[in-house]
């Protein structure tokens, strides 16, 4: 079993839904997001998303624009990214890591060596926010090789027939972006995904995150039980950018955003 | 405009002129990388355009408005003081600059608005950079009475106020975008970020021949009867076609438009017309051909400016609306297969050019197309007289007064 079927096996027999935090890769430098991702297990993580930063992320909302940013200016790259993958694995070998980015970085890596690579370094799954099923042949078959999952997205303009071809190879979990709209913005209400879950799950029986726009431990709350696990990402990185001086991490910094994981995961818990 | 062909059946099947595939490809170019959300949309849109072109009635409403609302056809003219001067091929200007709105932007925009119109779209984003097809966009929703927002990169809002003022006039919301270096790319990030929020209401009016399948393609058959009224218009001046077509490129619609109706006719070189800003080799570019490699950004496979990690750099021309780090896919493809060929002009040679266009034919050029015409002006005089190079010039160039007198260090 990979990592991420073994958490969400476990999690199922505790009979609660997983809290999946996301911190942006190098923000606001390299090992203060290293710190922070060692942490985040204890703080109440049960899958972590790192994000890997691009000059355009144009499904991003100003909040993640700015994270990105700040990562490239500190020198993020993907190689970079794995590196720090690699040194998360020292000391944890159990919390599911899965990357979420954009095409062109994993374009230009090279699709076959960055599969291998991510897998080596400890990877568990890569989402890809330009790459529909219509085009994921570019890395579906080095990604199975590699033991890799593609986690598909689905959104609520994905129609019933389109969620049975979406999810029909998909493994890992199912990422449900739960608004039309750029991340960091609107929330789902629990009315609407109420709604939608069950929509998904008639297409497949894998685990369903929700995420995009859920900020609140009560929000998180409702996803993870109407869904199986809740993605919380600008939420905590505008609590970590408002520690920031001078775009320099702060004592502030790390507390800050694992205080705030706690809470979450204390009402993800509850 | 015609349906897409059969494969097999069709004229078109070993034609230069069938592209894209079912994916959106032409080549390994193009393609649909854009987030799920959008994905359904994108087929919506496809559907719709392939029904309005198998639609007679749409191809009457669309010839009433370009004939009657745009000015179509526009002239092509014997540029004969510019031709003695340079001293070699004859050369001609495809006058695309008298359109309604001053350039050839609105031939797409008028195509889109009535497919917009058929979708039951009510709302409009696009993107911008010169400005020139955010004042076709607003134009056109002023028209149709449809709401309106442009996004531009402020860097372009400052040096395009001109055409900011047109939109506004003209009753469109224009948001100024600060990212990045506050150009075109930026704009289209935001746009597309409208998009994805408002999809149920909202047509994003793409405008130029990038973005993900269909627009390359529907985009490029808009703009395709600039290069269908060249063929008939020279044939009837010359008896002949032109040996030689130019055209500048930012993300390449007035150069696809041109180019597209030659593609099988093998004798007709197509050139088109990158900007180099300060020199190919300054790093200070908008050549994305010249100077870039294949990557994914804006919803397809095409060249791309890119440091090594994939990381997308800024584009630098003195034309806003060619200070774009992409190119249309098809014309990436046109490149590889050897079918046209892209060079680059400098800020400074399309500086000298935009007066001599001035100066000799009476005719004040977009900066856009000053581009193409420097280059014009390198090749035609090593050129027999008999010879005949036609030029897209795609907009007037009024809007860029204040960037020429500027950098010619006159105060207006
Ligand atoms: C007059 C003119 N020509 C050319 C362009 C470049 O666009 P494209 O390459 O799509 O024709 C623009 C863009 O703003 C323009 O305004």
């Amino acid at each position: 079993m990979s990592r991420i079927q073994t958490r969400f096996a476990a999690l199922k027999k505790e009979g609660r839904g997983a809290l999946i935090p996301y911190l942006q890769a190098c923000d606001p430098d390299y090992d203060t997001s290293l710190e922070l991702l060692r942490a985040m297990p204890a703080a109440g993580a049960d899958l972590i998303e790192i994000g890997v930063p691009f000059s355009d992320p144009s499904a991003d909302g100003p909040t993640i624009q700015a994270a990105a940013l700040r990562g490239l200016k500190a020198g993020a790259t993907l190689g970079r990214v794995l590196e720090m993958v690699r040194a998360f694995r020292e000391t944890d070998n159990e919390t599911p890591i899965v990357l979420m980015g954009y095409l062109n970085p994993i374009d230009s890596y090279g699709p076959a060596e960055f599969c291998f690579d991510s897998a080596q370094a400890g990877v568990d799954g890569i989402i890809v926010v330009d790459m529909p099923t219509e085009e994921a042949d570019l890395l579906d078959a080095h990604a199975r090789e590699a033991g890799l999952d593609i986690i598909s997205l689905v959104a609520p303009t994905t129609s019933n027939s389109r969620l049975f071809h979406v999810l029909r190879d998909a493994s890992g979990f199912v990422y449900y972006v739960s608004i039309t709209g750029i991340t960091g913005t609107n929330s789902a209400s629990a009315a609407d995904l109420e709604k939608a879950l069950p929509r998904i799950r008639e297409a497949t029986s894998l685990p369903v995150a929700v995420g995009f726009g859920i900020s609140t431990p009560e929000q998180a709350r409702t996803a993870s039980r109407i869904g199986d696990a809740a993605v919380v990402a600008s939420a905590l990185i505008k609590t970590m950018a408002s520690t920031l001086e001078n775009g320099q991490a702060t004592e502030r910094t790390i507390p800050s955003v694992l205080k705030q994981l706690e809470g979450l995961a204390a009402a993800v818990r509850a | 405009m015609t349906n897409t062909p059969s494969p097999l059946s069709s004229p078109l099947a070993n034609s230069l002129r069938s592209g894209p595939d079912d994916r959106g490809r032409f080549g390994i170019f193009g393609g649909r990388f854009v987030a799920e959300t959008l994905m359904p949309l994108l087929f919506e849109l496809d559907e719709a355009y392939r029904a309005a072109q198998a639609d007679p009635e749409f191809r009457r409403e669309l010839d009433y408005y370009l004939k009657d609302y745009v000015g179509r056809p526009s002239p092509l003219w014997f540029a004969q003081h510019l031709t003695e001067e340079l001293g070699g091929a004859k050369v001609y200007f495809k006058r695309e600059e008298l359109n309604h709105t001053g350039s050839h932007k609105l031939n797409n925009v008028m195509g889109q608005i009535l497919v917009a119109r058929r979708m039951g779209k009510t709302r409009i984003v696009a993107e911008t950079g010169a400005g020139q097809h955010g004042v076709a966009t607003a134009t056109v929703c002023a028209l149709f009475g449809l709401k309106c927002t442009i996004y531009m990169g402020a860097t372009d809002v400052e040096r395009q106020k001109p055409n900011v003022f047109r939109m506004h006039l003209l009753g469109a919301e224009v948001k100024p975008v600060t990212a990045g270096a506050g150009t075109l790319k930026d704009a289209m990030n935001e746009a597309m970020r409208d998009w994805v929020a408002n999809v149920a209401d909202t047509y994003f009016l793409v405008g130029t021949v990038a973005g993900p399948h269909p627009y390359p393609e529907m985009v490029r058959d808009f703009q395709s009867v600039i290069g269908v009224e060249v063929k008939e218009q020279i044939t009837q001046a010359e008896g002949r076609l032109p040996d030689v077509i130019v055209a500048a490129i930012g993300g390449g619609s007035n150069a696809m438009g041109i180019f597209h109706p030659f593609l099988d006719d093998a004798s007709v070189r197509l050139i088109g017309v990158e900007a180099a800003g300060h020199g190919l080799d300054s790093g200070k570019t908008a050549a994305s051909i010249s100077r870039g490699r294949p990557g994914v950004l804006h919803g397809n496979r095409t060249y791309l400016l890119q440091d090594k990690h994939g990381q997308i750099e800024e584009a630098h021309s003195i034309s806003a609306g060619l200070d774009y780090p992409g190119i249309g896919p098809e014309h990436s493809w046109l490149n590889d297969i050897g079918r046209a060929e892209y060079v680059g002009v400098t800020d400074e040679e399309a500086l000298e050019a935009f007066q001599v266009c001035t100066r000799t034919e009476g005719i004040i050029p977009a900066l856009e197309c000053a581009h193409g015409l420097a280059h014009v002006m390198k090749i035609a005089p090593a050129m027999a007289k008999d010879r005949i190079i036609v030029l897209n010039v795609s907009g007037r160039g009024d809007k860029d007064i204040f960037t020429v007198a500027h950098h010619l260090g006159v105060k207006l």
